[in-house]
């Protein structure tokens, strides 16, 4: 009972899920491939490294009327400085305009994201619904893991008489059954981890507003009731005391004063390590916003880290191609999961009806 | 499980439970490996992690020879 009715529940959404994320494993291949992914040009060697503050000009340059919200370095591109506008700092995010800017230059590279993945992104994350259809479909991933461990303990009465990879093909019922089993079986933990991983990430919003309400009232208390920074301090003076604070990390973007990831007197710069786990627990810089100073610089409280170590673990991006491929061939077989499971309930009921159940026993527990 | 269906039950828990647990084992080791370790943990993750396509492309290939 526990089965059918969190997987019916949950099935539709869950097809939506498993089919909008087949192409988002390439996200990053697919609009490389389409052109929202601009690379840097080679620089020359010894090329000095243009001053960020150049590039910000430039960046609020190309888009007039608009403020700067984030400045973002990725990983795995460095010579790629990406320059988020938006109408204002705490605009939505969803109006917010990425271009890249090239490092050396400072010349611009092209927008970044966009076109068809960010339509896959959307559904996937919240169906355009924002914050209520994000929670929505984590109340959905809820059920796919209730779903997962009832069909652990339902597993036991149907096949404890079955060889593990036994597949029959005495009817079409009896060998979706199987398949149901035999695939259910074999992705149970990475889908529980994926399932999981992907709950966790649509409380990313309210564990934000936990922490900004929590430790980050806390470091800024100091300033409480001062008015917000009217000249902004130099950005690179501002990540050069950033980086003096946390050593030998890396900076992986930038949050100015006013913006949903710092307070409004602060920039908060975000450094990362270099492994692949310390690469996604970012150490969050607090630094004064009209002189650059450091103000506070503490470790991320336990579920921001839980939720940055889970992001890798939902995305599958954190080992090479073979792994994507993998999480891909995966991701099929749970949509194979989730379609038998569907048929096998659609031909149960139709059995159901036609109250022929008691001719077709192969189907039930082994007594 | 039921008391009443204990004493004539002929399955045996690691007969059901044990291929599945271990695969779910091998993966999770998998997932972490490449969290953990760049190198060495990347490749045994692919291996961990590809053993479920791998079993179930055999059992599919097995059926397959049995009928032909």
């Amino acid at each position: 009972m526990v089965h059918t009715w969190s997987s019916l529940i949950s099935t539709l959404f869950l097809l939506l899920l498993c089919i909008t994320g087949l192409p988002l494993i390439f996200h990053h291949e697919i609009d490389e491939l389409l052109g929202y992914d601009p690379k840097p040009e080679i620089a020359q060697p010894g090329a000095v490294k243009r001053s960020i503050d150049e590039i910000a000009r430039t960046a609020l340059a190309h888009d007039p009327g608009r403020v700067l919200q984030y400045i973002s370095w990725d990983k795995d591109e460095p010579n790629n400085v990406i320059a988020f506008t938006n109408s204002k700092v705490d605009g939505d995010p969803d109006a917010a305009t990425l271009r890249a800017y090239d490092a050396h230059t400072a010349k611009p590279l092209g927008p970044v994201g966009g076109g068809p993945m960010l339509i896959f992104l959307k559904l996937h994350v919240d169906m355009f619904a924002g914050q209520p259809g994000k929670l929505f479909l984590g109340a959905m991933g809820f059920l796919f893991l209730v779903a997962i461990v009832s069909g652990v303990v339902l597993y036991w009465p149907f096949t404890r008489r079955l060889k593990f990879g036994t597949l029959r093909d005495k009817s079409r019922r009896i060998a979706w059954f199987d398949w149901h089993n035999l695939l259910g079986a074999v992705t149970i933990a990475w889908a529980l981890v994926v399932g999981a991983t992907g709950v966790i990430n649509t409380l990313a919003e309210v564990m934000l507003g936990q922490w900004k309400a929590n430790e980050l009232a806390d470091m800024v208390k100091p300033y409480a009731g001062k008015p917000p920074p009217v000249h902004l301090a130099s950005l690179d003076t501002t990540l050069a005391n950033a980086h003096k604070t946390a050593p030998g990390m890396n900076v992986s973007f930038v949050a100015f004063p006013g913006t949903p990831f710092t307070s409004s007197h602060h920039f908060a710069v975000f450094m990362r390590g270099d492994t692949p786990l310390t690469s996604r627990l970012l150490k969050p810089v607090l630094l004064d916003g009209e002189t650059g100073e450091v103000s506070d610089a503490r470790d991320l409280p336990v579920y921001l880290k839980a939720l940055l170590v889970s992001q890798p673990l939902h995305f599958g991006d954190y080992g090479g191609m073979p792994l994507k491929i993998i999480w891909a061939l995966l991701d099929v077989m749970t949509i194979v999961v989730i379609g038998s499971g569907l048929y096998l309930w659609i031909v149960k009921r139709r059995k159901h009806r036609s109250h022929a159940i008691a001719k077709q026993p192969s189907l039930q527990p082994a007594r | 499980m039921t008391d009443a269906r204990k004493p004539r039950s002929s399955g045996n828990w690691l007969m059901v439970y044990g291929g599945p647990l271990l695969i779910g084992a091998l993966s999770i080791a998998g997932l972490t490996s490449a969290l953990l370790y760049e190198g060495l943990g990347r490749y045994f993750s692919w291996l961990a992690l590809g053993a479920p396509i791998a079993l179930t492309a055999w059992f599919y290939v097995r059926r397959m020879r049995h009928h032909f």
